[in-house]
């Protein structure tokens, strides 16, 4: 594969999800091509990655994200982000929750500390580039995308918090302000093989300049790239599928 | 037909904020004495006759796999609902 135009993402669809259309709009504005997907078919188009969005999947009952993890298309997604082809797997916000009801990355969401649904533009650190959805930004880089949740407070026991750390998968860390209470500033993780990752702010609502928060004050620099912090997320997993 | 009841609670480590919304809001009422107040979850699965060793076995499996998250909630009770 050649052209991005060529690589295939998928974007799940449940009940009650939100963000579908603005996570296709993001693959394609990144160069790719988005493919629906329906929670009820255990069919997922011969896709090359796959993004589960944000939203109230089955109007979050039970937990967050607990009724989605069971769909039908979770169970391919599940085997193929297994796989060896290990494919690239994204979860945002409501997406993170059910990564981590499917068990493809440790922890969980409970609602956040202060109880309040928080909708704010959010700083946050790439604290590794090692992921296939990370791989476009420095190590290091600040970005700042929207955030928008209640059950936006990652935990997990400390062995599972300590582990990581130490490997080092921390993909995406709170700066400066930790909006829900999340352990250890985490905003998303990765898995081993850091073909899955999740977190909770919206990378997918900046992605066009001027329609994004703005990550750098204010001048002619910032014209030109403020409010698209959020699209090297998809650009990485495009590159990452090119390059293979 | 019977029920069983299967009660899960948030791990005692689990900051729980529904609780404490709950607990700042009983002194309104005129209740001062609870200085704590954990919010936790009750399923009613209903069975066909009686309720079996078998029966509360797939409750238990229900509880563990469903009904219940390991990772922050614990299933503190799963039994027969007397009637």
């Amino acid at each position: 594969m050649t052209d991005l135009k060529d690589v295939r993402v998928g974007v799940v669809t449940f009940p009650g999800t939100l963000d579908d259309r603005d996570a296709a709009r993001a693959v394609k504005l990144a160069g790719g091509t988005p493919v629906s997907l329906w929670h009820d078919e255990a069919d997922l188009k011969n896709v090359d990655a796959v993004i589960i969005p944000g939203g109230f999947s089955y109007g979050d009952y039970l937990r967050a994200g607990a009724i989605a993890a069971k769909a039908a298309v979770m169970s391919k997604v599940i085997d193929a982000a297994n796989s060896e082809a290990a494919l690239p797997v994204l979860g945002i916000c409501n997406g993170f929750q059910i990564l981590t009801e499917s068990h493809l990355l440790p922890g969980s969401m409970i609602k956040n500390d202060h109880r309040k649904f928080i909708c704010r533009d959010q700083v946050l650190r790439i604290d590794t580039n090692e992921t296939s959805w990370t791989s476009q930004y420095e190590k290091g880089q600040e970005i700042v995308v929207p955030l928008k949740n209640q059950d936006g407070q990652y935990v997990a026991d400390p062995a599972t918090l300590e582990e990581l750390e130490a490997e080092n998968r921390v993909a995406f860390r709170y700066v400066g302000f930790n909006p829900n209470g999340s352990r250890n500033d985490i905003a998303g993780i990765t898995n081993k093989r850091g073909n899955v990752v999740g977190l909770m702010p919206h990378p997918e609502h900046a992605v066009e300049p001027g329609f994004g928060p703005s990550s750098v004050g204010s001048g002619e620099d910032v014209a030109l790239r403020a409010g698209a912090d959020g699209l090297g997320v998809f650009t990485s997993a495009l590159q990452a599928i090119i390059n293979k | 037909m019977a029920r069983i009841v299967v009660d899960v609670m948030l791990k005692p480590e689990i900051l729980d904020p529904q609780g404490k919304a709950i607990a700042n809001e009983l002194p309104r009422i005129g209740l001062e004495n609870f200085s704590d107040v954990r919010q936790g979850k009750r399923f009613e699965l209903t069975v066909e006759g009686e309720v079996t060793e078998e029966l509360l076995a797939q409750a238990r499996q229900a509880a563990e796999e469903l009904l219940s998250n390991p990772v922050i909630e614990d299933v503190v009770n799963v039994s027969a609902l007397e009637d």
